[in-house]
């Protein structure tokens, strides 16, 4: 009862570390792989043009999951981030409107700090007021919606052409959208540094638990404050996906909260904090978009496809988390 | 070891006139402590005498209210774990802050602490081996300890705080913790040492200061024999008995078979073949320091947490509970000395008071408001609770509330009480009505099983008492013996001379699931 174990080295200690801990994201690109064959099951003719679409639709939701997982990671829960995409979509269309393409740069650079902004007063609120995440984030989400309607009550404006076409077609090969290049490029250059340096420890730790990172020497306030601020980063990022991908601002929030909240579940992050990362959320952007594609090309009655999906979510999660404890077990 | 120049005639740590209140709760008063370079110094007292108050306000956990604290003749305000770490302040305690969902190379850096120095000391403690990657969590809580200690170690704090960090380590790593402890004496740094356990301060102890009731009391060389004088410091005069002694009528008759008999209970770990008996008009006192299995005891009786052996015979009938409801059916019913865990904190009284009886009699049927609200009536009234502010149980006093959680089983007639130190952060007045209504419950017929961190209520509230140690019961007290002298040589396990027996001493220490030492009655730490 006193020797203490004490995990040995294995052969190949970085790809065993890998697979060990992110064994869900694995099981999940393999959930991608059936789902992809499937795909090519029921549309023989998918392929490249099938791709580049799918690359375009996953965007928004894509950056709002990786807005979430950051904030979920931290301990926390952004319930505004959709109404955030609906402020910052309208912001950027309505300002590049009849403007020219550098004018356009600017508005992208006041939409990012807007949406940094708008996190950041999240995160403040939060953390001054000790009032739970979700409530205040509920409250804000109710704010930003209604500027969203003060800015324009209607759906219009128009995105500058180069964003536009920043997100169409393809890259070098067919089977490379451009939207997944420019997704994965921008995603990568800001979390793989955040989540090397000290700040990004500190997520975790804050997330996992909050009284050893304190002891630990975390400051804790200053730390939830930073993973809003940068969860707004990322809504603002979302709201532009959302403007360049329809070419115009819509003020009425879509369904982007609560699937960002899926996508993240399903991604491996957990809810009670610590636990995830960014990568994994991306992945289940994508199957949740694929479900979609296929259930509308099987021509599913769309409510019957919300029910399938629901299904299909709750039904993974049931089989991860009994692996899990099987594992841990 | 470090690079520090200055003279070593002065203090390491000088803290003097610290203060701290929790609302009327009086954590400290005037505590001190003085740390010469190069020693290992005991900070000793007994259950809320303040200790742990004054670690986290030395390691900026918890902001004083009056004082100064100085490290080698320089003032600091700590107001941040950071800061005291940068003032050289660290401490360890007995549940390590590591996280757990990051692996052990990203705990360094949290703390910013050196690779090399903390590898030195891993394997000084026999974990050469360690992988840093590895997940925090999938490391033994054992383990975990280890490289907290490694880990402050590293950092080279002018003042090392362990705060029962031996509590819960496996004896063979205790040994291994005070030797290296011990290597220390003598150098440039110091060390703070919290331990129970009498037998460690005295094998690696230089000077120990006692506090009594958020006081420094006294400085104590440390040799052989200073044990005794360790402990009338931390008892200070005996208080005056506090309500006239209620007359301990013959209410408990030894004929008559008992209401509950606890039958070699075990719990992993913690609690070790415990048998004892109540008997209906008994209050039995249970005496621990803390972390010897109590906790484990009541959860179990109570139904939050099944038993590895052993059985329980409730009024002549075996019994085995899977939820607090079996408990309660079995007329076990518990009172906490959180209050946040059993009440509604948003609730009014009344609600609060008929909870366990609505959902007792109503399941099916209607509520009986009438009945209720006599029910409650009478408990309200009985109790004294004063019931102002009673749309929402949150806004009562703390002994109001504790009161509302000994009411609600009052209210539907007590077979067996098990209260879990209920007077804990207590006004005085409220709790003698308290001890009263526990004498009056008794007197009634029912059996209490009282565990109490303070000793002076074994006298004034028990028929006897059973003592806990390492997780077994290392003795039994009748009420006339039972004053805090011997209670405390009891729990601390002394009566046979300093040393403890070898296998206790192994028992005692298993690791426990990590949770907060149950001394804090305060608010939470974390200020977020």
């Amino acid at each position: 009862m006193t020797a203490l174990a004490v995990t040995t080295r294995r052969h190949n200690p970085d790809l065993a570390e890998w697979a060990r801990r992110d064994s869900w994201t694995i099981g999940l690109m393999v959930l991608l792989a059936l789902l992809l064959g499937f795909t090519k099951l029921i549309q023989p003719n998918y392929g490249a043009f099938g791709i580049q679409g799918l690359g375009i639709s996953i965007m928004p939701l894509a950056f709002a999951a990786v807005a979430q997982a950051i904030v979920v990671i931290a301990g926390g829960i952004d319930l505004s981030i959709g109404s955030m995409m609906a402020l910052t979509s309208v912001v950027a269309a309505t300002q590049m409107e009849g403007q020219s393409g550098t004018f356009g740069v600017a508005v992208v650079a006041g939409v990012l700090l807007l949406g940094i902004a708008l996190g950041a007063l999240n995160g403040a609120l939060v953390v001054a007021t000790r009032v739970p995440d979700i409530i205040v984030t509920l409250a804000t989400s109710f704010v930003w919606a209604g500027l969203a309607l003060l800015v324009t009550a209607a759906p219009g404006g128009a995105a500058a052409p180069w964003l536009m076409s920043l997100t169409t077609g393809a890259f070098l090969s067919d089977w490379l959208p451009k939207a997944a290049i420019v997704l994965v490029v921008i995603v990568a250059a800001i979390w793989i540094p955040l989540s090397r340096s000290r700040l990004g420890v500190s997520l975790y730790a804050v997330g996992s638990d909050q009284l050893a990172a304190f002891r630990s020497g975390v400051a804790i306030g200053r730390t939830k404050v930073i993973a809003y601020a940068i969860a707004g980063l990322f809504g603002g990022l979302a709201g532009l996906s959302l403007t360049a991908s329809t070419g115009i601002g819509t003020p009425v929030p879509g369904p982007y909260t609560l699937q960002s909240v899926a996508a993240v579940v399903l991604g491996g992050v957990s809810l009670a904090g610590g636990r995830g990362g960014v990568f994994g959320p991306l992945v289940a952007v994508i199957v949740l978009q694929l479900i979609q594609n296929d259930t509308t090309f099987l021509g599913i009655d769309p409510n019957y496809a919300l029910v399938v999906q629901g299904v299909i979510l709750v039904g993974v999660l049931i089989l991860g988390s009994l692996l899990e404890s099987r594992r841990a077990g | 070891m470090g690079a520090m120049t200055i003279a070593t005639t002065g203090l390491v740590l000088e803290a003097t006139g610290i203060s701290k209140t929790y609302g009327a709760v009086v954590a400290l008063k005037s505590a001190s402590l003085a740390v010469r370079p190069g020693e290992v110094h005991a900070l000793m007292g007994a259950n809320g005498a303040g200790k742990s108050t004054l670690v986290k306000i030395l390691t900026g956990a918890v902001r004083p209210d009056g004082g100064s604290i100085a490290v080698r003749g320089r003032q600091r305000t700590v107001h941040s774990p950071a800061e005291a770490r940068h003032g050289g302040l660290v401490s360890v305690y007995q549940d390590p802050a590591i996280i757990p969902d990051l692996d052990i190379r990203a705990n360094l850096r949290l703390t910013e602490t050196r690779l090399e120095p903390f590898r030195h000391w891993l394997a000084e403690f026999g974990l050469a081996d360690l992988d840093l990657s590895s997940l925090a969590r999938r490391l033994p809580l054992a383990s975990l300890r280890i490289i907290d200690l490694a880990r402050a170690l590293a950092i080279e704090p002018d003042v090392l705080m362990l705060d029962e960090m031996t509590a819960a380590l496996p004896a063979n790593l205790t040994e291994r913790v005070l030797e290296v402890i011990g290597g220390m004496r003598g150098g440039d740094r110091s060390v703070v040492f919290i331990s129970h356990r009498m037998s460690e301060i005295g094998s690696v102890c230089d000077r120990a200061t006692v506090l009594r009731e958020g006081e420094t009391v006294g400085v104590v060389d440390v040799t052989a024999g200073s044990e005794e004088r360790i402990v009338d410091l931390m008892l200070g005069q005996i208080v005056e008995q506090v309500i006239p002694q209620a007359e301990h009528a013959a209410a408990r008759d030894e004929t008559l078979p008992p209401r509950m008999s606890v039958q070699g209970l075990s719990q992993g770990t913690r609690l070790h073949d415990v048998s004892f008996d109540v008997h209906p008009g008994e209050v039995l006192g249970v005496v621990a320091l803390e972390g010897q299995g109590q906790d484990e005891l009541f959860q179990i009786l109570s139904g939050a947490r099944r038993p590895s052996s052993g059985q329980i015979v409730v009024d002549g009938t075996s019994v085995s509970f899977r939820h607090p409801a079996d408990a309660i059916r079995a007329g076990l019913v518990y009172v906490a000395a959180d209050r946040a865990e059993a009440l509604l904190m948003q609730r009014s009284v009344r609600e609060n008071i008929a909870l366990p009886f609505i959902a007792r009699i109503g399941r099916w049927g209607l509520i009986d408001l009438h009945r209720e609200g006599r029910t409650v009536d009478e408990a309200v009234s009985r109790l004294q609770i004063d019931a102002r502010a009673g749309n929402e149980v949150r806004r009562l006093s703390g002994g109001n509330q504790q009161k509302v959680t000994i009411a609600r089983w009052v209210a539907g007639g007590v077979h067996t009480m098990l209260c879990f130190d209920p007077t804990r952060g207590i006004d005085i007045r409220t709790k003698q009505q308290i001890y009263v209504l526990l004498r009056e419950l008794a007197e009634a017929g029912a059996a209490v099983l009282l565990y109490t961190s303070e000793l002076k209520e074994v006298q004034l509230v028990c028929d006897r008492a059973i003592v806990i140690f390492g997780g077994q019961v290392v003795a039994e007290i009748d009420r006339a013996d039972a004053d805090e002298a011997t209670l405390l040589h009891a729990a601390y396990h002394l009566q046979s001379g300093a040393a403890l027996p070898q296998e206790l001493a192994a028992t005692a220490v298993e690791a426990t699931g990590g949770e907060e030492p149950a001394a804090a009655t305060h608010e939470p730490e974390v200020p977020a």
